[in-house]
């Protein structure tokens, strides 16, 4: 079936929009006509997938992983290595992207918000890239937890203003952003770090990051000749699942899994699994599920990675939630700690513990798969910025 | 003079004498504000203002009853203005048709902007709310032309861009000028009310002269944080607003 969402209008079904104070409204026309364009530019096309491929490292490796598949004994799994990318995780597509859409705007101060300090470290280094001014909001929670991408961002010349309001993770960093770029509108651009937010920026986002899918379904077909059987990615606001899921959205025999952080147990109120027990709802200029109590004040969220620790989700996923494309699962802190290290012995590969929530729920999928079926595994980003947690939780 | 303050701050048993000597002090109009847990066009002073009425357990139905114990006494216009989500998690109609039954007479909703309101625009006018939409320094002279033509009640003018709160009131006062000018040459169907910033009496002289009124709300709840609980809190809070409308009294 051909997928076309979201409308002009970004809506997702139901879910989108654009719920922001006036203010916003003539920033947004604008990045409306600007995103417009560039996407008929050869010459900004040019310029982004040359960046991706000499500055970011792209394409990133397809990289089979033999001793999980003999460990588990059943269907074969594959890694999309976007922990390979410069900075470490998926979100320096996204943070090129926009970067080049500011500038060719006229825009000459950068903001973002940032959870794992990922998002924040792209956006410091395309700053630096291209010489912008760089402010990054960041939870004071989350500073301490990813001290080590604090130190980066400053290094690279960015400001790290930490937030102090409400939960002091991502949902609090993103509002001050906003009210950073209510107040700066005329020469600030807000690079936002998720598929979340106002239209366009959802769509914006996937559209940068659908490299990842594209990749990966070109690869796959290289060393197997055929279509995966299932995708699996972790999901926050949801950006590096998005972009991984999308391109396979019209290929209706993959089979598409997203993972939320469940932190202690979404039957707990330390969750952050918006789609399993979250209701719709309006946070940061889009309608979609939220968790929030009776009166619709927004819960704090909570998981042990701060890239999850976010009560809403981009509304394209709650779109694909409601019509069953995609299937969403939670995996507790515990799962994605012990999936970790699993990883970490048996690949090599120390994964960041957002992804790890991906890596938890083979657990679950492998015993169910057939030993001719394929599974393929977003790596979103790497464990480096992680250390000071594990080395806790482990001791 | 309309004047903003967050329903249940300080505290929940004050709200309904402080609107009723708001309107003895000379207020025209009364913003009650439905707090939500992020007001991203809030500065510190609301936002502070929205978590302790949030903590002081404030609901929808508590904030209606307000407005009905208001209505005992007093015909004051009343706007209730909040972010959309705690209206949705109510349930549009039923928030449209108990608003309007306990007495409101209007909305404000800073996250709601003309292009998402057909998710509550009939419902309000089937229940006489009307809708008051922002204008900013930033909108063009078609948007305020467009947001004039969908408002009802009045049109709220955002004179600085940036979250709500205390600027320095010269600032205010030059750079309005130019986003007057143009107010008053696109917004002619409703009234206009300029807000945002406005902290005392000279600040709100200069604003008055050139429009249909003035709002002020952080530097109020402000005056309120400064004084509470203090015994003479409330009498200190009135005589505020009372300088805010008339100036200083000749002592």
């Amino acid at each position: 079936m051909k997928y076309t969402a979201p409308t002009k209008q970004g809506y997702f079904g139901k879910y989108g929009g654009k719920f922001v104070p006036e203010i916003l409204i003539p920033a947004l026309e604008e990045l409306e006509i600007a995103y417009e364009e560039s996407l008929h530019d050869p010459l900004f096309q040019k310029e982004y997938h040359d960046l991706l491929k000499e500055y970011v490292g792209r394409p990133t490796k397809l990289t089979f992983a033999n001793r999980l598949t003999e460990h588990y004994g059943k269907g074969k799994i594959y890694f999309k290595r976007e922990d390979l990318c410069h900075t470490g995780a998926h979100k320096i597509n996204n943070a090129i992207g926009q970067l080049l859409l500011a500038r060719n705007m006229g825009k000459t101060r950068i903001i973002a918000e940032t959870g794992a300090g990922q998002h924040g470290v792209a956006t410091a280094t395309a700053c630096a890239k291209f010489g912008f001014e760089c402010v990054i909001y960041m939870g004071a929670e989350d500073m301490e937890r990813q001290k080590l991408n604090v130190d980066r961002m400053r290094l690279l010349g960015a400001e790290v203003r930490s937030v102090t309001s409400g939960s002091q993770t991502l949902k609090d960093a993103t509002n001050e952003a906003i009210r950073d770029w209510v107040t700066n509108v005329e020469n600030t651009f807000y690079i936002i770090g998720s598929v979340v937010g106002p239209h366009p920026y959802p769509v914006m986002t996937r559209n940068f990051h659908r490299v990842i899918g594209e990749e990966t379904k070109e690869q796959l077909k290289q060393v197997e000749g055929r279509l995966p059987d299932y995708l699996v990615a972790c999901v926050g606001g949801g950006s590096n699942a998005i972009g991984f899921f999308y391109p396979f959205i019209e290929n209706e025999d993959v089979k598409m899994i997203g993972i939320e952080a469940a932190g202690l147990g979404a039957d707990t109120d330390q969750t952050a699994a918006t789609l399993t027990i979250g209701t719709p709802g309006v946070l940061h200029g889009s309608l979609s599920y939220l968790l929030h109590d009776s009166e619709g004040q927004v819960q704090l969220a909570h998981s042990i990675s701060a890239g999850l620790d976010y009560p809403g989700i981009g509304p394209e996923h709650s779109y694909l939630f409601d019509t069953k494309r995609v299937h969403y699962f939670g995996v507790t802190d515990r799962q994605a700690m012990d999936a970790v290290k699993r990883i970490s012995e048996k690949e090599g590969i120390i994964p960041a513990i957002e992804t790890a929530h991906a890596f938890a729920y083979l657990e679950t999928l492998m015993p169910l798969t057939q030993s001719d079926e394929i599974v393929v595994v977003n790596c979103s980003g790497r464990g480096d910025k992680d250390m000071k947690t594990i080395s806790e939780w482990f001791s | 003079m309309s004047l903003f303050i967050t329903a249940g701050f300080p505290d929940p048993d004050s709200t309904v004498d402080l609107v009723l000597g708001f309107e003895k002090n000379g207020a025209d109009i009364i913003e009650l504000g439905m707090p939500f847990s992020d007001p991203l066009a809030d500065g510190p002073t609301i936002q502070y203002a929205s978590n302790v009425a949030i903590s002081n357990g404030i609901t929808m139905k508590k904030i209606f009853e307000m407005v009905k114990e208001i209505r005992k006494a007093s015909e004051i216009p009343i706007i209730l203005m909040g972010y959309i989500n705690p209206i949705l998690k109510y349930g549009i109609e039923k928030f449209c048709r108990d608003a309007a039954d306990c007495g409101a007479d209007g909305l404000i909703l800073p996250d709601l902007p003309p292009e998402e309101s057909a998710v509550i625009a009939e419902l309000a006018e089937k229940n006489n709310l009307d809708i008051i939409y922002l204008v900013a320094p930033n909108s063009t002279d078609e948007r305020m032309k467009k947001v004039d033509s969908m408002s009802s009640g009045f049109v709220y003018c955002v004179s600085v861009t940036g979250v709500t709160g205390a600027r320095k009131g010269e600032e205010v006062a030059k750079s309005v000028d130019r986003f007057i000018g143009r107010v008053n040459k696109n917004v002619i169907k409703n009234p206009k009310l300029v807000g945002f910033g406005i902290k005392n009496h000279e600040d709100a002289a200069v604003i008055a002269k050139q429009v249909d009124g003035f709002i002020v709300g952080s530097a109020l709840i402000d005056t309120i944080r400064n004084n509470y609980p203090n015994n003479d809190w409330m009498e200190n809070v009135l005589s505020f607003v009372n300088e805010l409308k008339y100036g200083k009294k000749e002592k």
